[in-house]
């Protein structure tokens, strides 16, 4: 019953997110909100920028790319000088080459998978100042290229899709830091740590036991982690740790900053492109996806674990509890983990590798049908809009006619970007798990046997090629062989993705708008809604369903059998 | 392009210093004035009421079989056809049932931090006779002392109704 009151009261608070954020986003992207001037204008001067002057796609995604790497290549650099620097009560050492690299493209690609436990091994400086900076950074660029398309489709006849500098400073400025600093008052009140003491070490006279209890900066981090749907936690545990997540209230909000940017663009899209129809289809689409994955996974965790009860204990009450928190219980820890999977979030508080195996089934495929219900901040908007693209042109063939989307004429150069961003994906996972099984390397990694033992790997190059970060957390993945294998799908899944997009943004922007007539497919009507939902559904399946059944499925069919 | 290059040097060295620097330390400096005893760790005289520990039973109620290490987060992530979970809980429950305590799925389960400060309600009920037993205490007076420390779901529907070990134990200890 409590689970019906959450799930209300998450649609009812996200519901004005929706509309009040998504206005606001508009403006802000649009240029109308000046609240901060007094600090961007300065900025803008120190980088030489001018802000009513635009780029052209090439330029736009030039300067995305050569930020990134130099963000890359800072991050890099400071995990590598960690023993150095100051912040570091537990005089932690430099981290590995292998490791800094990983967590560096990992971090600036808005993955954050961590192949790391935060407690001994990143100085607080490392946490702070140099991951949590790129959770802010990551996600503002996101946004910056959702918007981006959005004017492309917004436009008509434009050589322009808006300043990167600016649409990155704005994102960050206007909407990242603000909330995030407020609700990281409210994590503090609840009990998150935020403090730059080093250990507490503690002796209990009554049980006779001592334990070294690790602090640092977490509520600060923790919202950012949240709300740039980033996902990577100050410790190892993520969002299952009590100092990370102490109370039910938290868990909540982290679910509606997961949530809130994603399902908010869809208004900013709407309001931009002049009908707010068009983003509740879009929306609706993302929501029917959503709610189909968590009954799936909320259903599947609500059953006893199979282990356990062949270990004797027949009657379960609560559900699936292995790798879950007594705090949350069984409903709420899916509900978190389903909207941190469905968008590029990652971060987890229960245990996806100890979910029964349709638990299991529903976290990797929401990542496998590309993250876009509602995806990650940017991430989710441009990725659905690739799909509704492909689309319309499917929908287009049935009736003989050219596509249109938004009164663009979707021609060949169109189609070619949009399925080129829309395959990058399964393509790279795919090639990807199918090198890891096939080499020694790859095959020590996973701690399960059996089926199981076979989705740790599929799940690890999903989650890094979707930019999620989450993890079927038995694998070993710090060696050398996976650190650098899935920095190849952090990267192709980040940016094989964005300059499509961009060019895309591009060649649309540049059209001019056909006036609609009786015979334009109506894109904000429910027919176009099932249409979406079906190519979603259709080119996951395809792609991934033979993987998949060697997974969780064969998992779930299998009775009385343990590896 | 150098031009690219030289944007992108200022502006990363300017995030470090606002998002990397200047944000953390004013929220530390508010969780210290304002938070103190949260920002810190919510420490007790005997520990962290957010971090579980090691109670061996039946003299104390025990939490579930975590390594309750902090420095060393997470959970066993042993999948649902694992043998090695099948026999971890066969063995957890052979230990409950010898100390006169039927087994419930929290008690016999490791949780996803490895450090879970709480149990269940039902949880901590079935260990109040064999604590009661083992500390010569009136059956009755260990099951209020359960009840008193039941902390609801929040605000009625957040989350599950738990117990915080810890609390119950420096309440048990004071018991007579």
């Amino acid at each position: 019953m409590s689970f019906a009151w959450t799930l209300t009261a998450l649609v009812i608070v996200l519901a004005i997110i929706w509309r009040f954020l998504g206005k606001y986003m508009a403006s802000v992207y649009e240029g109308r909100v000046r609240w901060a001037s007094f600090i961007e204008r300065p900025l803008y001067r120190l980088l030489g920028v001018d802000p009513e002057s635009e780029q052209s796609w090439q330029r736009y995604a030039t300067a995305l790319v050569v930020f990134s790497g130099i963000a890359i290549l800072f991050t890099y650099l400071m995990l590598r000088l960690q023993g150095y620097l100051p912040f570091n009560p537990q005089h932690l050492p430099g981290v590995t080459p292998a490791l800094a690299w990983n967590t560096a493209v990992s971090f600036v690609t808005n993955t954050n998978w961590q192949s790391y436990s935060g407690e001994t091994t990143m100085s607080y400086l490392s946490q702070m100042g140099v991951l949590a900076v790129q959770n802010f950074v990551s996600a503002s660029v996101g946004i910056a290229v959702a918007v981006a398309l959005i004017r492309g489709f917004s436009r008509k006849g434009s050589r322009t899709i808006g300043n990167f500098w600016v649409d990155l400073v704005r994102g960050i400025l206007y909407i990242l830091l603000p909330v995030s600093f407020l609700a990281a008052i409210v994590f503090m009140a609840q009990g998150a740590l935020q403090t730059l003491a080093g250990p507490a070490h503690i002796h209990d006279v009554l049980n006779g036991v001592s334990q070294t209890i690790p602090r640092g900066p977490v509520a600060s981090q923790e919202v950012i982690k949240q709300f740039g749907t980033n996902g990577g936690g100050f410790f190892n545990a993520n969002g299952a740790d009590p100092f990370e997540n102490p109370t039910g209230l938290t868990n909540f909000l982290s679910i509606v900053l997961i949530l809130s940017i994603p399902v908010a663009l869809t208004y900013t899209f709407g309001k931009m492109v002049g009908s707010i129809r068009q983003g509740v289809a879009i929306l609706t689409a993302m929501t029917i996806i959503f709610g189909c994955w968590l009954a799936i996974g909320a259903i599947a965790e609500h059953q006893a674990n199979p282990a356990v009860t062949a270990a004797g204990l027949t009657h379960q009450t609560s559900g699936n509890m292995v790798g879950k928190e007594v705090r949350f219980g069984d409903t709420s820890s899916v509900l978190y983990n389903i909207a941190s999977t469905q968008t590029s979030t990652g971060s987890v508080n229960s245990a996806n590798d100890s979910y029964n195996p349709m638990g299991g089934f529903a976290t990797m495929t929401g990542m496998m049908l590309g993250e876009v219900s509602p995806g990650g901040v940017g991430s989710g908007l441009y990725t659905i809009l690739l799909f509704a693209i492909i689309a319309v042109f499917i929908g287009g063939l049935m009736v003989g006619r050219t596509p249109e989307y938004l009164g663009k004429k979707i021609q060949a150069s169109e189609v070619k970007l949009a399925t080129l961003g829309a395959l990058v994906m399964p393509i790279t996972v795919l090639i990807l798990t199918a090198v890891a099984v096939s080499l020694h390397s790859g095959q020590v990694g996973p701690l399960n046997k059996g089926p199981h033992g076979f989705s740790e790997i599929l799940y690890t190059f999903t989650s890094v090629t979707n930019n999620n970060g989450s993890a079927f957390a038995g694998i070993n993945s710090n060696t050398a062989f996976y650190n650098i294998l899935e920095s190849v799908g952090f990267i192709l899944g980040r940016f094989a993705i964005i300059i499509p997009t961009l060019a895309l943004a591009g060649t649309l922007g540049a059209k001019n708008v056909v006036p609609a007539s009786l015979g334009t497919f109506r894109t904000d009507k429910p027919i176009f809604v099932g249409l979406l939902i079906g190519v979603i559904l259709i080119v996951g399946a395809l792609t991934f369903f033979p993987a998949v059944s060697l997974g969780p499925i064969v998992e779930q069919l299998t009775t009385k059998k343990f590896f | 392009m150098l031009l690219h290059v030289r944007r992108s040097l200022i502006i990363t060295v300017i995030f470090f210093a606002s998002l990397g620097l200047m944000y953390p330390l004013t929220e530390t400096a508010i969780g210290q004035a304002f938070f103190n005893h949260q920002s810190n760790g919510s420490l007790t005289q005997f520990g962290s009421i957010l971090v579980g520990q090691k109670w061996a039973g039946p003299k104390w109620f025990q939490g579930r079989p975590d390594p309750y290490n902090p420095m060393s987060t997470g959970g066993s992530n042993l999948g649902p056809r694992s043998q090695a979970l099948v026999n971890d809980v066969a063995k957890q429950i052979k230990i409950l049932k010898n100390e006169g305590i039927a087994p419930t799925s929290g008690l016999v389960t490791t949780s996803g931090s490895g450090i879970d400060p709480d149990i269940s309600p039902a949880a901590a009920y079935a260990q109040v006779d064999a604590v009661a037993k083992a500390r010569g205490l009136p059956v009755a007076k260990v099951r209020q002392l359960v009840t008193n420390h039941i902390s609801g779901a929040q605000f009625g529907f957040l989350g599950s109704p738990y117990v915080n070990v810890l609390l119950l134990n420096e309440g048990l200890s004071t018991l007579k």
